[in-house]
This record gives C-alpha cells, sequence and structure tokens, in this order.
C-alpha cells in the first residue's frame, strides 16, 4: 500500500554563514501492506514527522521515490492526496467552530456535496463519539476529545490510507485506550493505517509491524514480537530447590530441544536462553520432573522494544 | 468553477468566524470613530484651504480620505492572521485535501472586503448626522473603490507574510510601509498643504489617486475623470497584488 525507496529530506537551520543542514530523514526505504497498522517508533527529532509530511505531500523530499495506494507521490500528487488521510500531530481545528462545522467543512473540501457532507459529518460524529459535544465550539474539548475530532476529520472522506502523527500523545491512559480501539475499528474498516508513536507500550500492543526510526534512518523492523526475540531471544530463569542440583539441571535443560544455551549464575539460579518462552516453560518443567530435579521458581523475562532500542543505538528510548 | 466553488466554501467560513467573533470588526473602526470625534471641531477651519466652506463640504473632504486610509490600514494587517493560520495546522489540514489552493487566499481576501465595507457603513452612518451626504450611486462607486483598494493591500499583506513567514518582521515592514503610504496620499492630511516636491512624490502613489477619486465621489463629482482613473488604477493594482500573492501562496502550500 505504501512504498518507499531512499526518501530523504535535510533542511537549513540557523542564519547564513552558520548555517547547517540537518538531515531528519536519510535514506528511508520501507513497505507497508494493505490493511495494516503500521508504527513508527522512535525518539524525539528521529525524524517521524517529516517522513509522515513528506508521505502526505506536504513536504517534497529531496530524493527518493514513494508510491502510496498505487500513485507515484512525486507526479500524482492529487491522486495520492484522494487516497489518504493526514491527521498532523498538533491537530488543527479552529477554535471558534463546531466538531460538526468543521467535519461537515472538511467533506466540502474533499468535493462532496452540501447533503451528502452533513451526513457524513453526523456519521462521524456518532463512530467517534462526539455526538454529545458536536454543538460545542472546539475551543472547549478536552485532549482527547479534541484527538478524537482530529482523526474523524481525517478519515471524512474514506480514505485508504490514514497518516496518523502521534495519535495519542498527551492522553490519559483511559483516553489512549480509546483512541486504540478507534485506530483498530478503522483498520477493520479496510484501512491501512501508519502511525507514528514514542509510547513503547503503543507501539507493541497497538501496531502489527514496526520500525524504529533514529536518526532519520530505519534501525530495525519487524513486527513487535520478531523484533524484541530478534536481540536475545527471551530469557527464562529457573530456581532449583537443592542448590547442589544446579549443575544437573543445567545440564539435563542444555540438552532440550527448546533452549539455546543454559548457565548456572553465581547466585545457583539458572539462566536459559530461549526462543520462545511460552512453550518452552512447560517443557523446561516436565524434563526437569522426569531428571527427579525439584523445581522451585521459575520465571519468563521477555525483552522490551526499549531493549530493541538499546541494542540497536546504545541508547534507552527512556531517556532519550 | 472548482476555484470558484472552493473561495466561496473559504468565504463562507471566514465569515463564521467573523460573525462568531465581531469584535475585531468594531475594534478595527474605534480608532476612525474617534477621529471623526476629536476633529470634527477642526476640519473646517483645517481644510479651508482645499475649499471647505461649510462642515459638510469639510466631512466630504475627511471621510472619503479616511475610508482610504481604513482600506489601506486594515487591509495591510491581515497577513497576521494568515501566519496564524499556517501556524494552528488549519491550512495544513486544507493542503491535504484537493481544495484549490488560489480559493484558501482568495476566500480570505474577500472576507477582508466585506469586514472593510462593514466598517466604512459605521463611519458613513455616523458621519450623516454631523453633515456628510452621498448620493447612492456614488456611494455604491465608492464601495467598488473600497474593495478594490482592500484586495490591493490585503494582498500585498498576505504577500509579504509568505515571504517573511515571521509576525515579528511582519509587523515592523507594514508599519513601515502604511505610515508614508497614508501620508503621501493625503488620506488625512490634505496634500494642498504639502510643498511642492512632496506633492510630486506622491503622484507615484497609487493610493493618492484613490484618494482623489473618493473625494470627487464624495462631493458627487461623478463625471470627474479622477473616478474612473482611480477606478481603473485600483483594479490594475488588486489584480497584480492578488496575482503575486495567490502564486506565492500556491508555491508554498503547493
Ligand atoms: N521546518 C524545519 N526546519 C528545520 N529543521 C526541521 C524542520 N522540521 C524538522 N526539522 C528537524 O528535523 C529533525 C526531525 O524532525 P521531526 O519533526 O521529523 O522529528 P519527530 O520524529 O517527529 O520528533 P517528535 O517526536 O518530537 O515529533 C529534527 O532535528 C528537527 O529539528
Ligand atoms: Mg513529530
Amino acid at each position: 500500500m505504501i512504498e518507499t525507496s531512499g526518501l530523504r529530506k535535510s533542511f537549513q537551520t540557523g542564519r547564513r554563514r552558520k548555517s547547517t543542514d540537518v538531515e531528519a530523514v536519510a535514506g528511508l526505504d520501507l513497505t507497508v501492506a494493505e490493511g495494516e497498522i503500521f508504527g513508527f517508533l522512535g525518539p524525539n527529532g528521529a525524524g517521524k514527522t517529516t517522513t509522515l509530511r513528506m508521505l502526505a505531500t506536504l513536504l517534497r523530499p529531496d530524493a527518493g521515490d514513494a508510491v502510496i495506494a498505487g500513485a507515484d507521490l512525486r507526479t500524482q500528487q492529487a491522486q495520492v492526496r484522494r487516497s489518504i488521510g493526514y491527521i498532523a500531530q498538533g491537530g488543527g481545528t479552529w477554535d471558534d467552530v463546531t466538531a460538526r462545522e468543521e467535519l461537515v467543512m472538511q467533506a466540502r473540501m474533499h468535493g462532496i456535496g452540501k447533503a451528502e457532507a452533513q451526513s457524513r459529518a453526523v456519521a462521524a460524529l456518532d463512530a467517534f463519539d462526539l455526538t454529545e459535544y458536536a454543538d460545542r465550539n472546539c475551543r472547549t474539548y478536552s485532549g482527547g476529545q479534541r484527538r478524537r475530532v482530529d482523526i474523524a476529520l481525517g478519515v471524512i472522506h474514506r480514505p485508504k490510507v490514514l497518516f496518523l502523527d502521534e495519535p495519542t500523545s498527551g492522553l490519559d491512559p483511559q483516553s489512549r485506550s480509546h483512541m486504540w480501539d478507534e485506530i483498530r475499528r478503522l483498520r477493520s474498516e479496510g484501512m491501512t493505517v501508519f502511525l507514528t508513536t514514542h509510547y513503547l507500550d503503543e507501539a507493541d500492543a497497538l501496531c502489527d509491524r514496526i520500525a524504529i526510526i533514529d536518526g532519520g534512518g530505519i534501525v530495525a523492523e519487524g513486527t513487535p514480537t520478531a523484533l524484541k526475540r530478534s536481540i536475545a531471544g527471551e530469557v527464562v530463569t529457573v530456581g532449583v530447590a537443592d542448590a547442589g542440583a544446579a549443575e544437573k539441571a543445567s545440564g539435563v535443560l542444555a540438552e532440550q530441544e527448546c533452549v539455546r544455551s543454559a548457565e548456572v549464575r553465581e547466585d545457583g539460579g539458572l539462566r536459559l536462553s530461549v526462543d520462545a518462552g511460552e512453550t518452552a516453560m512447560p517443557q523446561i518443567m516436565r524434563a526437569l520432573a522426569d531428571a527427579g530435579i525439584e523445581l522451585a521458581t521459575i520465571e519468563l523475562h521477555r525483552p522490551t522494544l526499549d531493549d530493541v532500542f538499546l541494542t540497536k543505538t546504545g541508547r534507552s528510548l527512556r531517556e532519550s | 468553477m472548482k476555484t470558484l466553488r472552493d473561495t466561496w466554501l473559504v468565504f463562507q467560513r471566514h465569515m463564521l468566524l467573523m460573525v462568531r467573533s465581531p469584535l475585531s470588526i468594531v475594534l478595527g473602526v474605534a480608532q476612525p470613530v474617534v477621529y471623526l470625534a476629536l476633529f470634527a471641531p477642526l476640519l473646517k477651519p483645517a481644510l479651508a484651504s482645499m475649499g471647505a466652506g461649510s462642515m459638510t463640504d469639510a466631512y466630504r473632504i475627511y471621510v472619503p480620505g479616511m475610508l482610504v486610509a481604513l482600506a489601506l490600514g486594515g487591509g495591510l494587517y491581515v497577513g497576521f492572521g494568515l501566519l496564524a493560520e499556517l501556524g494552528s495546522g488549519v491550512i495544513e489540514r486544507a493542503r491535504v485535501t484537493p481544495i484549490s489552493r488560489v480559493a484558501l487566499l482568495l476566500g480570505r481576501a474577500l472576507r477582508d472586503v466585506v469586514t472593510l465595507v462593514i466598517q466604512a457603513g459605521i463611519i458613513i452612518v455616523l458621519s450623516m448626522p454631523l453633515g456628510l451626504f452621498v448620493r447612492i450611486p456614488d456611494l455604491l462607486l465608492a464601495y467598488v473603490l473600497l474593495a478594490l483598494i482592500t484586495l490591493s493591500s490585503a494582498s500585498i499583506s498576505y504577500g509579504i507574510a509568505l515571504k517573511v513567514s515571521s509576525p515579528d518582521v511582519l509587523g515592523q515592514l507594514v508599519n513601515n510601509l502604511a505610515q508614508p503610504l497614508m501620508l503621501l496620499s493625503g488620506t488625512l492630511l490634505p496634500l494642498a498643504l504639502a510643498p511642492l516636491w512632496l506633492r510630486r512624490a506622491s503622484d507615484w502613489n497609487p493610493f493618492s489617486w484613490a484618494v482623489v477619486g473618493m473625494r470627487s465621489l464624495f462631493a458627487g463629482h461623478t463625471g470627474d475623470a479622477a473616478v474612473w482613473q482611480s477606478i481603473a488604477l485600483m483594479a490594475t493594482l488588486a489584480v497584480l497584488a492578488l496575482t503575486w500573492s495567490a502564486r506565492l501562496f500556491a508555491r508554498s502550500v503547493r
């Protein structure tokens, strides 16, 4: 649905002589499949917004190409605009206008007739749970309500592809999970969603596939699960009741097919690298029982996306 | 056709916003109205050199000048609104739709014209009890002239706003532009009192011609050459300024 190759953008910053080039996006290749929720995860200044703005025809790339819903980003802008919706990081509504008026206006800007625009606005207000506030000025909305208006505006013309810049930044946990549900609903209606986020849990829970972006380039790409497994697999720690049996246990477990490696830690516990923790754990328990070793504790440690980020960039996403 | 429809759409939105916060219109005429009240007693003697023998004569000279100043001054400041919109994301939202780019600017400029028409109406109505009298056909022509002046000054302001893209710089530029333009068009102080070189300089200021045309209309001299000359000049200027700013805008927002 979206395919980019070598997408690049730099900005001039500073005044004349001291001016420097900031490479905001440095050669981006990515593919987003139809009906996917694709997440762009990265710290502040990574180039997420710049990429989205280029794909939404708002910013001309310095180099590279992209095809969106079958239309070429460089030569078929009008066609691209017809198939996309774009919701900016900061939204964009008039303060003194109501959500209903904004929705009608947005539909009309897409060339939709007046009557149809009005009925679509009603439907959108209903779908996004906004009917209650529909006739209040946008300036009076809470952050979550405003964000829902933004998204309703972005999809009023039923685009094939939706670009969502930081859909939940600044929202409380309840509004966030509400927003996730809205995004999943849009996907279930057949929309392809390309969103950016700097929340690890959002990328993890909401996205089918993510790309981790840092300094304008992609450092890792895949499903959240695959990304997490790719760095270290998963780790199971096992404590045996009789500390003297630890070596024996280690030997037994290392022979198991699901265990990549086993070592005895200084505290007498065992650290096992496994591919898939949830299937490995019962096998480990069975193997120990067969060998007559009594199990005291067993724990599964899954790497987080932050571990992935740390491995790939040497920094933690939480800190940056 | 699509451009017309889209312009109408944008215009409606801006009219809605104007109706929702009418204070800006009222604030816009506050200064001219104060001038009207404060200077009224001074008008007759001050404008005697221009042939004002009565209060009606004085107002027929003073009010048209003030209206031109309002159209010129008010129009030159509309760029701030555009910069605010560019910053707030509402224009960006429009840009991802297929709406005509020119319409986004044209619709705004038409709103500016309506603002001025209302403001001019307030001033004219307030001046009537003070002795102003103007015939309806002349008034309509005067409105045409005012609309053209506003289209020009508003477009110039939009153009500069897009060039400098900073409200601070825009403010400085507009101030530096508005002052000499107003002084050199004799909007408030009649140029008849000015030294010759100043009058020569004002010949090069299109708005000075507009003031002369407006005064002819308010004096009831519809047939004066100054009337059609000023309308033709302002129409040309309006077309040039609109084309310039619309092009700049279309390029900057693609
Ligand atoms: N118009 C601009 N002029 C100059 N530099 C810019 C401009 N827009 C973005 N940049 C720079 O490009 C880099 C990438 O910015 P971008 O907005 O894409 O980051 P982001 O990933 O969206 O960050 P955030 O999470 O803070 O929104 C940053 O270093 C930023 O300062
Ligand atoms: Mg951003």
